[in-house]
């Protein structure tokens, strides 16, 4: 374990060197929101009683989505394990007395968690500051708080134990883009980060809120605003703790046949 | 032109020998759009209109809009990977040679696997001619072709715009993409959704508006104001500021990279 922790160290904190390039993306996903929000308030005014959450929810939403979106973007891969893969040096990984699962599963969170805590604080601190309802509104009530920290905690495992499959794909299929944009498309949209999943008509809004990528954003940000509350919110967090166990039982059992029957590229 | 040409050709080769690979690319770039797609289907949903505008309208303009993205990121999105042409030193080279380097930034790159995307904006897009009441007439018709014109020369400069700065700050710079995937992602409903204030700047700072909006209330029937036609002719004056930035980073430059 020690050793896992002491990967995530060293990978977060080459992740909080990119400085620069933060407050870029703070900036764009500064103009991001108040786009979304002058859109939804659009549809909003056209016919507010068929809008499935209150306004103020939607508002907070748009802005927990802007501000961690480097921890929830599904687009984000991590660039040198495909190289790795792709040119045969991934040998000196599967040599070394780790395992590869826990290893790339510690880079993947260490670049998103470092990224994430550069941006957040000053895109949530400008939402606090825009005037209600289209600004990030406070915590629904504190019970609600702190069941928004355990789903953030565990919406961010979901989402890198279902982005690991994809790194050891590509064991087998060596150019990994073409799954790769697949999994990534399909999984913004059934994540809710194109439209909130409760703008989905009902029925269809059940089932996708049943996969595993609607555990991953859609969860912590509608508990944090009070959407999902009650016993409706115990049931998310629990299948976000399913869906956490299952992906990481799929994730080592791939890992397992990976190392076992393996051709490593080039020489 | 038929330098340009020869570039063409020797990029698709080389595209298609990775087969699969392009398959899947261009079907993953073909979802990319659908996503947006099925954002406005289902929003539009539940809710009839916005601002008045229903499903199909706002599918024309969606179209329209992916349309011209779509043509200027095939043809200039070379513009992309600008950075790394100028951080690893390979734009001295270019500078070298007897020909115009934008042609040859251009060139180096074109996105055959945009296609997916292309493919779904004609498809959306005939769809919306054919779902949408509209009494076509020659007026309208140019209106249309002058739309995906404009838009298509707006994108394209926004694209040089972006590669311009490199020259300034050497690597990319995140935030231009608002004004280019942002600008697509957004143009799916009509600019007036947003707001007076955006539709104020989408008209005299970046000239979105010019190739959308307006045009698009003729196309409708919302404005009965055909001199509309000539505003995406307008919104094409947009290159002059950015090829002229381009010019001056170029004077600009001080080589990098080994």
């Amino acid at each position: 374990m020690k050793k896992y922790l002491a990967l995530f160290k060293t990978k977060f904190l080459a992740g909080l060197q990119y400085r620069g390039a933060a407050f870029a993306g703070i900036i764009t996903q500064i103009c991001w929101g108040f786009l979304e929000i002058l859109l939804f308030k659009s549809f909003y005014t056209s016919k507010p009683e068929n809008f499935p959450m209150s306004f103020q929810a939607m508002s907070s939403y748009i802005w927990l989505q802007q501000a961690f979106i480097s921890l929830y973007m599904l687009w984000f891969w991590e660039n040198d394990i495909f190289s790795d893969i792709k040119s045969g040096n991934v040998a000196y990984t599967l040599a070394r007395p780790v395992s590869v699962y826990s290893m790339w599963f510690m880079q993947n969170l260490a670049s998103r968690t470092a990224k994430a805590s550069l941006r957040a604080i000053p895109i949530l601190f400008i939402g606090f500051l825009l005037p209600q309802p289209y600004g990030l509104s406070g915590p629904y009530s504190l019970v609600s708080f702190l069941l928004f920290i355990c789903s953030m905690i565990l919406a961010v495992l979901v989402l890198v134990a279902l982005m690991m499959p994809l790194y050891f794909i590509a064991f087998y299929t060596l150019e990994p883009m073409g799954p790769r944009m697949v999994f990534q498309t399909l999984g913004d949209f059934l994540s809710g980060a194109i439209i909130p999943l409760p703008f989905l008509p009902n029925g269809f809004r059940q089932f996708v809120e049943s996969l595993p990528f609607a555990s991953v954003q859609n969860v912590p940000f509608r508990i944090y605003s009070g959407d999902l509350a009650g016993e409706k919110c115990i049931e998310a967090v629990v299948l976000q703790v399913f869906w956490l166990v299952f992906l990481l039982i799929i994730g080592k059992v791939l890992e397992r046949c990976v190392q076992n029957k393996i051709i490593v590229q080039g020489g | 032109m038929r330098l340009y040409y020869r570039y063409f050709l020797v990029q698709i080769q080389s595209v298609l020998a990775y087969k699969l690979s392009f398959l899947l690319t261009t079907i993953g770039q073909f979802l990319v759009s659908f996503n947006l797609f099925l954002g406005v289907y289902f929003m539009l949903l539940r809710f009839p209109t916005i601002k008045g505008y229903n499903f199909k309208e706002c599918l024309l303009c969606f179209s329209l809009f992916l349309l011209s993205f779509s043509l200027a990121e095939m043809f200039f999105r070379g513009f992309d990977s600008f950075a790394q042409i100028i951080g690893n030193g390979e734009f001295d080279r270019i500078l070298v040679r007897p020909k115009s380097p934008i042609l040859q930034v251009l060139g180096s790159k074109i996105e055959f696997t945009r296609i997916g995307r292309m493919v779904q904006s004609v498809g959306m897009f005939s769809y919306a001619v054919w779902q949408i009441n509209i009494e076509w007439s020659m007026t309208k018709i140019v209106t249309l072709i002058l739309m995906i014109a404009g838009g298509t020369v707006l994108f394209a400069s926004l694209f040089i715009l972006y590669a311009a700065f490199c020259f300034f700050t050497l690597e990319g710079l995140e935030f231009m993409n608002i004004f280019t995937d942002g600008a697509r992602e957004f143009g799916r409903y009509p600019i007036e959704v947003y707001g007076k204030k955006i539709l104020k700047i989408t008209t005299y700072l970046i000239p979105y508006a010019l190739v959308q909006y307006y045009p698009f209330l003729y196309l409708i029937d919302r404005s009965s104001n055909s001199s509309t036609l000539f505003l995406p002719i307008l919104a094409m004056l947009f290159f002059l500021p950015c090829y002229g930035v381009w010019k001056l980073g170029l004077r600009h430059y001080q080589s990098t990279g080994s």
